[in-house]
């Protein structure tokens, strides 16, 4: 039975003297720590840490565990984030000794087992992307997106060209303006039309010289395919400006199309969304990039390559922009996404994005029948609903709405992003689920679109905590233990 | 200040726009109907007193639970005041958006984006649309 219970915190059910394992008494002299350290290395007091029986901190942690959502417990449509089912084979494959079982100072002769895999998915990748070379080491999408500018503005250094500005739609990740200016870039918002696309009268009249880079998400995130890509890159490049393509939504076009024949000259992966590895929990992530070969020079070392039948760690790259990760990257991340790359092979890749594509299509034909989909009757692996009139008509809104699902057992959709959808709610099935449990989403959706009001502003009603104060957690967050008042 | 006699940029700052002589001063703060939008407020950034802004610029941000957005300067000018105890009111955009949470005061120095205001009436219908 789940223990719905709030959960105590270690420190208050701390009692002195209680301990979860014993170490044997040495079997070495006992040198006191005051001969060993000098004197103001030394604390006063041992700092205050809990003490529990190992029942009590196995059960805080189960107990805390039991209380998550997450794609093995639920249906988790929360759009732009790719939730997709994270198959087992791949836990036990990243799991093998030759690949936990190493150590990043180990000569690189002893993990040539490893290395091969690491350079074999740099191939895919770029085969996937359309471009030429890959960097594995950027530890998440938006660490990707940075590494990328960094190799843009090197590039620009080395032609002498003084371009200080980067364009992102005025529907793109919240990332993309972030990490222009984390490369030191100004950005440049590009407006969209009313149906989502970037509005290309708008776009040219702000491409000129001073562009570096332009920064699209293709598919974008309001789920749509903008097919005046090719034609933005034409544009783009005939400025002298790069696309950088966010590869957020890969998932909807893996084996259909790729961003390098559209014309987008770098971009990131994120393996945790299009290749299945694990989200959250604060684990590391990745978020390899691609670029074309006129960028490859700059890519960050070290680059794994190959000599003969050995593969070899390669800093000799006079133009590189030098590491932004230590070692290799997150491997465990991108071992994963190379079995599940392995696993489905090229054409299994296809079928895993056609039926995203397909999935998404068919729960946006019943929920378009309950809120409003401004962007029209068809998507990608994604769209995006309005409870604008639900707003309007029965003063519940999408947070209300996405509270309200966690109490019938479904993970919220993303809600208020992409911020020009008002009251937005996007939602992305992803391939691996049923027809019966799409049809059981959308049923619900209905059921609290005719709800009263006042029990949607107090959902959700059954899980341990029910609203955070999210005002006062962002303005006057507390981020340690306090001890008792 | 009375809603009805403001001006309003499409980016749902209000502006005031008093005389003084040859000069011309613009008081800016954002309308009734973007504080609702925004939801649960969380930060401010006002802008820096003497800087020179253009029209369509950004001069700010401001953060609600569910998004930042830009803070536009809906005229040209330099910035001469700005109201330095909001940020640690933010309740005062909804008790008195058209009075006690004004951002900035601005010394106009060109008429650039004068003429693009809209008056209230305008402002409404736009709102209206933009509400569905």
């Amino acid at each position: 039975m789940r223990n719905t219970r709030a959960t105590k915190l270690l420190f208050e059910l701390s009692q002195p003297g209680r301990r979860a394992t014993r170490l044997p008494e040495p079997d070495v002299p006992v040198v006191p720590l005051a001969e060993l350290l000098p004197r103001e290395s030394l604390a006063a007091d041992p700092p205050p840490l809990p003490e529990l029986t190992e029942p009590e901190l196995v059960r805080h942690f189960v107990n805390l565990s039991t209380q998550n959502m997450s794609v093995d417990t639920h249906f988790y449509p929360l759009g732009s984030c790719t939730m997709k089912y994270n198959p087992k084979r791949n836990e036990r494959l990243a799991g093998l000794p030759g690949m936990v079982d190493v150590h990043p100072y180990q000569a690189a002769s002893s993990v040539q087992g490893l290395l091969e895999l690491l350079y074999e998915l740099q191939q895919m990748l770029a085969e996937i992307g359309g471009l030429s070379a890959v960097s594995l080491q950027p530890a998440a999408g938006a660490h990707g997106e940075l590494t990328a500018l960094l190799v843009a503005a090197a590039y620009f250094r080395d032609t002498n060209q003084r371009r200080l500005k980067v364009l992102a739609p005025d529907s793109a990740h919240g990332t993309n303006p972030a990490s222009a200016a984390m490369a030191g870039f100004d950005t440049v918002t590009v407006k969209s039309t009313p149906a989502g696309f970037v509005d290309m009268e708008d776009f040219v009249a702000k491409l000129d010289d001073s562009v570096a880079v332009f920064m699209i998400t293709n598919p974008n995130t309001l789920g749509m395919f903008d097919r005046q890509i090719a034609e933005i890159a034409s544009r783009a490049h005939d400025a002298g400006a790069l696309i950088y393509l966010d590869g957020a939504n890969m998932n909807a076009i893996l084996g259909i199309s790729r961003p390098g024949d559209f014309g987008a000259d770098m971009m990131h992966f994120n393996p945790h969304k299009t290749f299945s590895g694990p989200h959250g929990g604060g684990g590391p992530g990745a978020g390899p990039i691609a670029v074309n070969e006129t960028l490859a020079p700059y890519l960050p070392v070290p680059q794994i390559v190959r000599d003969g039948d050995q593969y070899r760690l390669d800093y000799d790259r006079p133009k590189t922009i030098g590491q932004v990760r230590s070692f290799f990257g997150n491997v465990g991340v991108l071992v994963r996404a190379y079995a599940y790359i392995r696993t489905h092979g090229p054409h299994g890749l296809r079928r895993v994005s056609e039926n995203a594509v397909l999935n998404a299509n068919y729960l946006l034909s019943k929920v378009k029948h309950i809120f409003a989909v401004p962007q029209g009757d068809r998507c990608m692996h994604e769209f995006v609903a309005s409870a604008a009139r639900l707003k309007a008509e029965h003063d519940a809104s999408a947070m209300d709405v996405a509270k309200r699902l966690l109490d019938y057992g479904f993970h919220a959709p993303t809600v208020y992003f992409p911020p020009i959808v008002p009251e937005a709610m996007m939602i992305e099935p992803t391939e691996t689920e049923t027809k019966e449990t799409l049809d059981a989403f959308a049923e619900t959706l209905f059921r609290i679109s005719e709800e009263p009001a006042d029990l949607l502003h107090e959902a959700p009603h059954t899980t341990s905590i029910s609203r955070p104060d999210e005002v006062r957690a962002a303005r006057k967050p507390v981020l340690s233990w306090q001890g008792p008042a | 200040m009375q809603p009805q006699d403001l001006l309003y940029a499409k980016t749902h700052e209000w502006v005031h726009v008093r005389e003084d002589g040859p000069d011309r001063f613009a008081t800016i703060g954002i309308s009734h109907f973007a504080v609702e939008a925004l939801t649960d407020l969380v930060f401010l950034e006002l802008p820096e007193v003497g800087r020179q802004v253009k029209a369509g610029e950004s001069f700010g941000e401001i953060e609600s639970v569910k998004a930042v957005s830009d803070l536009y300067s809906p005229v040209t000018g330099e910035v001469i005041e700005v109201n330095a105890g909001l940020p640690d009111k933010l309740e005062t955009f909804q008790d008195d958006p058209y009075g006690d949470a004004w951002i900035a005061k601005i010394k106009i120095t060109d008429e650039a984006g004068l003429a693009e205001l809209m008056d209230h009436a305008a402002y409404q219908k736009q709102c209206a649309e933009e509400g569905h």
